[in-house]
Order: structure tokens, then sequence, then C-alpha cells
């Protein structure tokens, strides 16, 4: 048992060397991952901020301009033309100029002063559906405190108080960066696992391996464990990003939230040796890993939820050691929930582990070619 | 082409090179001024790190001389040279092809990048595919032709065109003999046939025997010139030959002239006797003890000859005897206790019986059966994709048999535990270590494997370095060391451990005559203590080095036996072949007798 012990530490110091001696690789390790979630805090998000809108109002009344006065209150929408006619509507949107066109018919104050319905238009550029759809909803809820207002004490017999649990203001960054954490080291840990043998293939140094006495699971064990540590590692970059840079208060505890990473880094690394184990070279090693990312991302839910998706893909998912991770990290980051309510994403990132590290140490010495 | 009568003039060129991790520069050429007249070969001749390469790139307009003049076809490179490069070809080390694309596809690409016109590549094509007899490949992707298909197709792509001036880079390195006449027979032809002139750089010392002239380098300076005779004659009456007695291998003979520095310069074994030169001032007494009274016979001097008596006058040469007789103390067989049995000499330590391995319906290895006693010098020949590596891989465990039997030191190391590999070493063809580690490192990475640590581990690091002469170098970055040090690393984690068997695939590929005289010297050293070695090399004259050899081609075996029984196999009783002549007898005699497969094979 020591000596299995020495000799999986020589293994690791080995490995460890053979990657941070090389000054490229260590600015890799760091700072791709730090500039990413910064770019991703700040530039992926779905909240709005900016709405630049054009107003064509035709009844010129009073009950418009408070209503467009109340709109431009709330510092998210802001008016870029005053159109004329009807006519000036496509070329605004068309332009990209604004992206929604509100529209007073030359009746809108009689109607509302007659007690009748006032409809009011909403021409909304869908090129971008998601902004349009929080546009159009946002500029809803102006108008129905709107009518509120205008109806006095007498309001809806029903009002409907959302409150948005885990995430009160409802910010983009709050989902994303939490699912960064498993997802930007996932990246990463991948990429490293699979030119790991296939580096070492292509420069003749895993021959030299293969005939010490180290056997199969040695080497793999002695592969793993440098890239599992690498990879928590740049989820923790993340998370401190996410902790004290956009002070995304965290609710669940430190050890849970790495006990699961520490087992999807494991299901990682079984994926990206396996990879390696059946490359001959480096390019195809890198192209294989390109190939996988793309898919493992997308179904991954870190971007649009898995429900959203067509069943057979949402089957697909399961086999996705990602889609586990980022439920695991956003629920245990934003939820606080105990390792017991998550068990359900730790044994499928359990069972690929467990397939693809002894898949991999048999392709060691068995590689099909 | 009417254009001046000298192709090539350098005027005092320099260049060097700053090493990085030091900070230190190196000269790679040092004030090298030479002539290339038109329409001859001429050979650039040099030990490793002679600068051959370096001058060779800065004529062909890849590199600027630091200082000096090159004119190029009447052009002065360093201003223009793209009007040199339309002019030229240069086929490098490593030639360019692309391994997925067809023997075909290569020459249109290439064929294409040099604008050769349509109407001109039929004949041309017909020509080269005819010379270089890849005719019958031309759908094979490149990557499946074997070493010596490779480097002809190589050269056949740099010949598409018609160039003025063919610079090659060692164009024969890891190619078989067969493979190697065959180069330098289209070579000559395109000489004699298009009035194209050559300039080759080459560590086979036989090669330049056909040049017109030789210049010779060593670091970065140029240390001789002339006509092959010329340089013979450095050499001249100084060379003789000297048979042991029937049953003495020749390499102990060879290693106590090669040990005695003062009065020998150089000791090859040839064709069953050893080849040696003598210092012209040697005491006549002194070297007769030194023979023990076998008589020698006074022989001709090759290039080779006058090429070693150049180096060893002008460069103190280390003397290698005491770097020797240390590997020889230092490496005791059986120091290991429990894992390294004390076997008795004779033992058979290599059993092989109907070896088979296929790759797809391809057969790389066909029925082989051999065994390899203890403390012997196996050697595996065979041309390029004769299936040595294969067999090679097998025996190490890197590669599963098809079937048939095959036992390593007791055990099958493909499926052998840790136990049996431990008492194997293995050192590739290529530098297989982790470069980016340091020398120490490496020791300490590769003697753990072994199962070596603590005071143990020292013990066996200390003894290595000193034996491999690597003290001084603990810290350094292995992949920057040079190609010496490199070897003698690469040998030094190979038997750490103290191996029985030990197990060398080329070693001495791209090496050197100095380089490759010292190698054997250990190798030869080893086996005095009985560490069993199976050894490839494509260099015939090493052959001679070990107890028995094994030649092998299109995966069957054609001869087993001592060199000497070779030799008679291949030419009989009174032909005096040397070892290269008998292997290329004995190979197309084979293939003659099987001319209806085709001779290429796929290299796995």
């Amino acid at each position: 048992m020591l000596n299995f012990l020495r000799r999986i530490a020589s293994l690791c110091r080995k490995e460890l060397l053979a990657i941070f001696k090389d000054p490229a690789n260590r600015v890799i390790l760091v700072v791709p991952s730090l500039i990413e979630s910064f770019l991703f805090g700040y530039a992926a998000t779905y909240d709005l901020t900016n709405v630049p809108y054009a107003l064509l109002d035709q009844s010129r009344g009073s009950a418009s301009t408070e209503l467009i006065a109340h709109l431009d209150g709330t510092g998210v929408f802001h008016r870029v033309a005053m159109l004329q006619t009807q006519g000036d509507i496509a070329r605004v949107i068309d332009s990209g100029d604004a992206l929604i066109v509100i529209q007073f018919g030359p009746r809108f104050e009689q109607q509302l002063n007659a007690g009748e319905f006032a409809p009011v238009q909403l021409i909304l550029d869908a090129r971008n559906s998601n902004t349009a759809g929080s546009a159009a909803i946002y500029v809803g809820a102006v108008i129905d405190s709107f009518n509120a207002t205008l109806r006095g004490g007498t309001g809806p017999p029903l009002t409907v108080e959302p409150r948005a649990w885990y995430n009160p203001n409802l910010e983009t960054r709050w989902n994303i960066l939490p699912g960064l954490i498993a997802s930007l080291s996932m990246i990463q840990t991948l990429m490293l696992s699979a030119l790991s043998v296939a580096r070492e293939r292509e420069n003749g140094t895993f021959d030299q391996l293969l005939v010490t006495p180290f056997s199969p699971t040695e080497v793999m064990i002695g592969k793993a464990v440098p890239i599992v540590m690498i990879g928590l590692t740049q989820s923790t970059i993340v998370l401190a990003v996410a902790l004290f840079w956009f002070n995304i208060p965290m609710a669940g505890s430190l050890v849970t939230l790495y006990a699961g990473l520490g087992l999807f880094t494991i299901a990682s690394v079984g994926m990206g040796l396996s990879i390696s184990a059946v490359s001959a070279n480096m390019q195809q090693a890198m192209l294989y890993t390109f190939m996988l990312i793309m898919p493992l991302v997308l179904l991954s839910g870190l971007a649009t939820p898995v429900r959203n998706m067509p069943q057979f893909l949402q089957t697909a998912t399961l086999i996705n050691p990602l889609r586990f991770a980022i439920d695991l990290a956003q629920r245990v980051y934003l939820e606080g929930v105990g390792l017991l309510t998550v068990v359900h994403d730790l044994i499928p990132l359990l069972i690929i582990s467990a397939i693809t590290l002894p898949l991999a140490a048999w392709l060691f010495r068995n590689r099909l070619l | 082409m009417s254009g001046p009568a000298v192709a090539l003039i350098a005027n005092r060129v320099h260049k060097r090179f700053l090493v990085k991790e030091t900070g230190k520069s190196t000269q790679a050429v040092a004030d090298v001024s030479l002539e290339v007249q038109m329409g001859s070969l001429t050979a650039l001749v040099g030990p490793d790190g002679a600068g051959k390469t370096t001058l060779l790139r800065m004529i062909a307009g890849l590199m600027t001389a630091d200082e000096g003049r090159l004119d190029v076809l009447g052009i002065d490179v360093a201003a223009d040279p793209q009007a040199v490069q339309d002019r030229i070809s240069y086929m490098p080390q490593r030639f360019g092809l692309y391994e997925d694309l067809s023997v075909q596809e290569n020459l249109d690409l290439y064929a294409d990048l040099h604008g050769v016109p349509q109407a001109m590549r039929r004949n041309r094509y017909a020509r080269l595919l005819k010379m270089t007899d890849l005719a019958r490949f031309t759908a094979r992707p490149a990557g499946k032709l074997s070493g010596g298909m490779k480097q002809k197709l190589g050269l056949a792509c740099t010949l598409v065109r018609s160039p003025e001036l063919l610079l090659l880079d060692e164009p024969t390195v890891g190619v078989d003999p067969l493979s190697r006449r065959e180069l330098w027979e289209i070579v000559q032809q395109m000489i004699d046939d298009e009035q194209l002139t050559v300039l080759v750089t080459t560590a086979y010392l036989d090669e330049a025997e056909h040049c017109a002239r030789v210049f010779v380098l060593q670091e970065g300076k140029l240390l001789a010139e002339g006509t092959p005779e010329e340089i013979r004659q450095h050499a001249r009456n100084l060379c003789f030959i000297v048979t042991p007695p029937q049953g003495q291998p020749l390499r102990i003979l060879q290693a106590r002239l090669l040990d005695d520095a003062d009065c020998i310069i150089d000791a090859v074994p040839y064709g069953g006797s050893v080849r040696f030169i003598r210092r012209a001032e040697v005491d006549p007494q002194r070297l007769d003890s030194l023979l023990g009274g076998i008589p020698a016979t006074a022989v001709e001097a090759r290039v080779e000859d006058g090429f070693m008596v150049l180096l060893r006058e002008r460069h103190d040469v280390a003397p290698m005897d005491t770097a020797i007789s240390k590997a020889a103390g230092g490496t005791k067989n059986g120091g290991n206790g429990e894992d390294n049995a004390k076997r008795e000499p004779d033992e058979v330590v290599i059993e092989v019986r109907d070896l088979v391995r296929k790759f797809g319906d391809f057969i790389a290895v066909d029925h082989l059966s051999f065994s390899v006693r203890q403390g012997e010098i196996f050697g595996l020949l065979g041309p390029n994709g004769a299936g040595k590596t294969t067999t090679f891989r097998m025996l190490c465990g890197l590669l599963p048999a098809t079937s048939g039997f095959l036992q390593v030191a007791g055990f099958n190391l493909l499926r052998a535990r840790a136990v049996a590999r431990r008492r194997i070493g293995y050192m590739s063809q290529k530098f297989a270590l982790y470069g980016d580690l340091s020398v120490m490192e490496n020791l300490e990475f590769f003697g753990s494997a072994y199962g070596l640590y603590g005071k143990r581990l020292r013990e066996r690091i200390d003894t290595v370095m000193q034996q491999f002469d690597l003290e001084g170098r603990e810290k350094s970055p292995s992949g920057q060391l040079p190609g010496g040090f490199k070897q003698r690393l690469a040998m030094a984690v190979g038997l750490l451990h103290e191996p029985e068997i030990l197990f060398l695939d080329e070693p001495t590929s791209g090496t050197d005559p100095l380089k490759r005289r010292e190698f054997w010297r250990r190798i030869t050293a080893l086996s005095e203590v009985g560490t069993t070695i199976i050894i490839t090399t494509h260099f015939m004259e090493e052959a001679e080095y070990c107890d028995r050899i094994v030649i092998q081609d299109a995966g069957r075996l054609l001869a087993l036996g001592t060199p000497q029984e070779v030799r008679m196999q291949a030419g009989g009783e009174g032909a005096r072949l040397n070892m290269e002549e008998a292997f290329i007898r004995i190979i197309e005699q084979e293939r003659r007798k099987n001319s209806e497969s085709p001779a290429g094979e796929a290299n796995p």
C-alpha cells in the first residue's frame, strides 16, 4: 500500500511538473478562467437595462403623455425617435434604432375618457425574441400600474405579486455564474486530460512509461489526480469571482459544493482521458474535445433550460455530466441545499466516472487501431 | 541554363544562436568559406552540431548569416532570398509530406506549389515514379509508406521541377542500406541527365566517397576540404585489418584497441575482422603487443578514415576508456537482490516461436522464431518496413502479438505484472524522456517507476550520473541537452534499475561516427557484465558488434546467426563480403524469389 501510494505520488509529481514547467500552461490555466468569468458575469445577461423605443402618438393627449412619462421614469426605456406617420415604423425597426415602437391611435384619449377599451399598439423587433419578450412584459407592467392609478381606489379585484425566490431581482448573472463554476473548469480539465496521453504518445514518452512496472490503472490515477486538482482550482477561481466581485451571496456550504464538483471533475477527467487514449496524436485529441464541448455545453441547461428541449434531447442530457453539475452548483449555491437533496445529480456523475475511468485505463494498453 | 560556373560561393559566413534558457549564444557557423562548382555533387560532413544544417538553411535563404556573404547562382541570398528559392530545391531532414494524401496527391501538391505547368507534369511524374519505384503505390497514403519509401517520395516531390541547385539535408538518416543505395542512384541519375548541382549533408561517410568534393565541418568551422582522395590521404598508410582467432568476438579486440587512444585513432569491426587506424608516430612494438601478436594487414584508406584522423588530430575527443570502464564497473548484474535472479550464462532469456502480428490483412511479422541467450548482444536487422520495429515492440510488451509464443525473462511482458517489466530497460529511437523535466527529475521519476526510492535511489542516480558523464547537468531541462547528452541520459534511465535485458531501438540513427563508437563501447562494456542487449540498427557495420543477428524482410526471417555465419550464407566461403554487402545480397535473393509479391510494406 505504501509502495502504491509512493508510486502514485511520483506519477502525480511528474505530471504536475510536466504541466507547470511549460510557461504557456501556467498562464492558460489561470488567466482565461478569470477573464471568462468576468466576461460571462457582465456580458451574458438577458436583463433589460436599456431599451430604445420610438413613439408614434397620434392622439396627442394628456393621457398618452402621462403614460410615456411613466415609461421614461423606469430608466430602462429611452426614446430615440418621435414618429409622424405609420410609414415611419418599419424604418426605425429595420434599422435597429428602436427595439419597440409604441403607437397611440388618434382616438386613444377619447376612448379612455369614454370608458371604452383604449388599445395601445406595441410593435416589437422580435429578431431577438428574448429581449423583445422581456421588453413587452415590462411595458405591460407599466401600463398595468398606469391602469391602476387611472381607476383610483377601485383597482382590479385580483393582483399578482410575484416573489422570485433564490434570485430576488431575477438577475441572469445569479443564474449564470454558479453554472460557470462547473462549465469553465470542465472545458479546461477536458482539454488537459485529452491532451495528456496524446502528447505523451506524440513525444514517445508513453512507450517509455508503458515499459515501466506501472500498471495502466496507476498511470490513469497518476494522470487523473493532478488534473482534478487543477480543475478544482479553476472552479475556485470562478467561485471567488462570483462571491467577491459580483457579490452573489452563497446560500449553501462550501463542503457540499466541493464534494459535488470533485465528483464532476473526476467524471470529466474520465471522459478526457478516454478521448486521449483513443487519439493517435494531439490534433485528433483536440478535435474530439472541441466536437464534444459544444453539445455538452448546449445540452447542459446553462443557457437554455433542459425542460424546453424536445424529449429525445432531454434524454440525451442524461449522459452529460455538465447537466448534473450545473444543476448541483446552482442548487447548492443559490438554494443552499445539502448533499442528500442533490443525490440525483451525484449518482449519474458517479456512474459516468465509473465507466470512463476504467475505460481510459484499458485503452492505454489496448488502443483500437 | 547559362549561369556562372560556380553555383555557390560562401565568403566568411558566421551565424550565432542565442540559447534562450541560458542566455548564452552558441556559434553555429564560424568563418566558413567554400565554393561549389556547377554540375557537381558536393558533400558537407561533420559530427552532430557541426553546423551543417544551419549552413544549408542559410544557403536556401531560410536564415540570414550574421556576417559574411553567400552568393547562390550569382545572387546574394541575403538581399533576395526569393529569387534564390525560385531556382533551387531544398529537402529538409524531415520533409513535409502530407501523410493523409496519396503519393500522387503529394506530387500534385508540390507541382502546384512550384507552379509546374500541366504539360510538363506527365513526363516528369512518369520519370520520377519510375526512378523511385513508387509507380505501384501512387494511390497509397504517404503515411502508410515505409521510411525508405517516404524518403524517396520526399525526394521526388523536391524534384517535381528541375532546380538549378539541389540541397539535401541528411537524406538517408533512418533509411536502410537498400533504400539508401536507391536514393543515391536517383540523385546520381539526376546529375548525369540534367547536370544538376547537388549539395548534400550526411553523417554516413561512405556516401561522401561518390562526391566530387567534400567539406568537413566541425563545431561550425571548416576543418578540411578536398576531393575524397585528398581526404583519404590523411589516413594513408595508417589503416589496417586484423582478424582475431576463431571464436573470439570481434568487439573484445576492437574495444582493447579503441581504449588505447595513444596508439589507435579508431577501430571498428569490419567483415569479420577489426579495421583500425593507428597513429602515425606509434611505436611498432607497442602496437604489436596491443594486437597480441596477431598480424595486421595494411588496407586502403576510406573517406571515413581520413575524417576520423582529422577529427582526432585537431580536436581532442575525450578519451573513452575512463568513462567506459566506469560503465563496466557500475552496472553489475544481479545487484538488485530478489528481482534480478542470477542467471546462468547461456540460459535462454528471450524465446520467440511462430510469432505473428497482423495489421488488418497486412502481415507485419510472419511466423518468426528465435531465442536469445543471457549476455548476448542480439541485433535485429532489416530494411524499412521489414517488421523489425513491430517485433521489437512486441518483445517489449508495447504491442500485443496476433499469435505465437513470446517470452522475455520468463514472462510475456504485455500481460506480465510489474515484476517482469522491472527486468528490462528500454531506449526508444526518438528521445522519449520528459523534455520539460530536468535531468534529475527524469531520473527520479523513472527510478521511482522501478520501485527505487530513498537512499537506494540516490545511490543509483549517483552511479549512472557518473557512469554516463551527466554530472553538472542535473538541473538542465532534458529536452535542451545536446544530442549526445540526450542519448546518454536515455541510456542512464534505461539502466537505472539494473535490468537484465536492455532493448535499444535504432540508438545510433542520425548520429555521427564519433558518437557511434562511444555508444558501442558502452554497449560492449555492459555486455561484459552480463546484460543481454537487443538492438535494431541501420548501420550494417554495427551488426559486427553483435554476437548474433537476425535479418528480416517482409515480416519473415531470412537469416539468423553470428555475423560470420550470415556473411557465409550470403556469399559462401570464398567471398569476403562486408556486412552491408551481405545484407543487400540476402534481401535481394529473397526478393527475387518472391518477385510476385510487392516489396513495399506499410509501416505500422
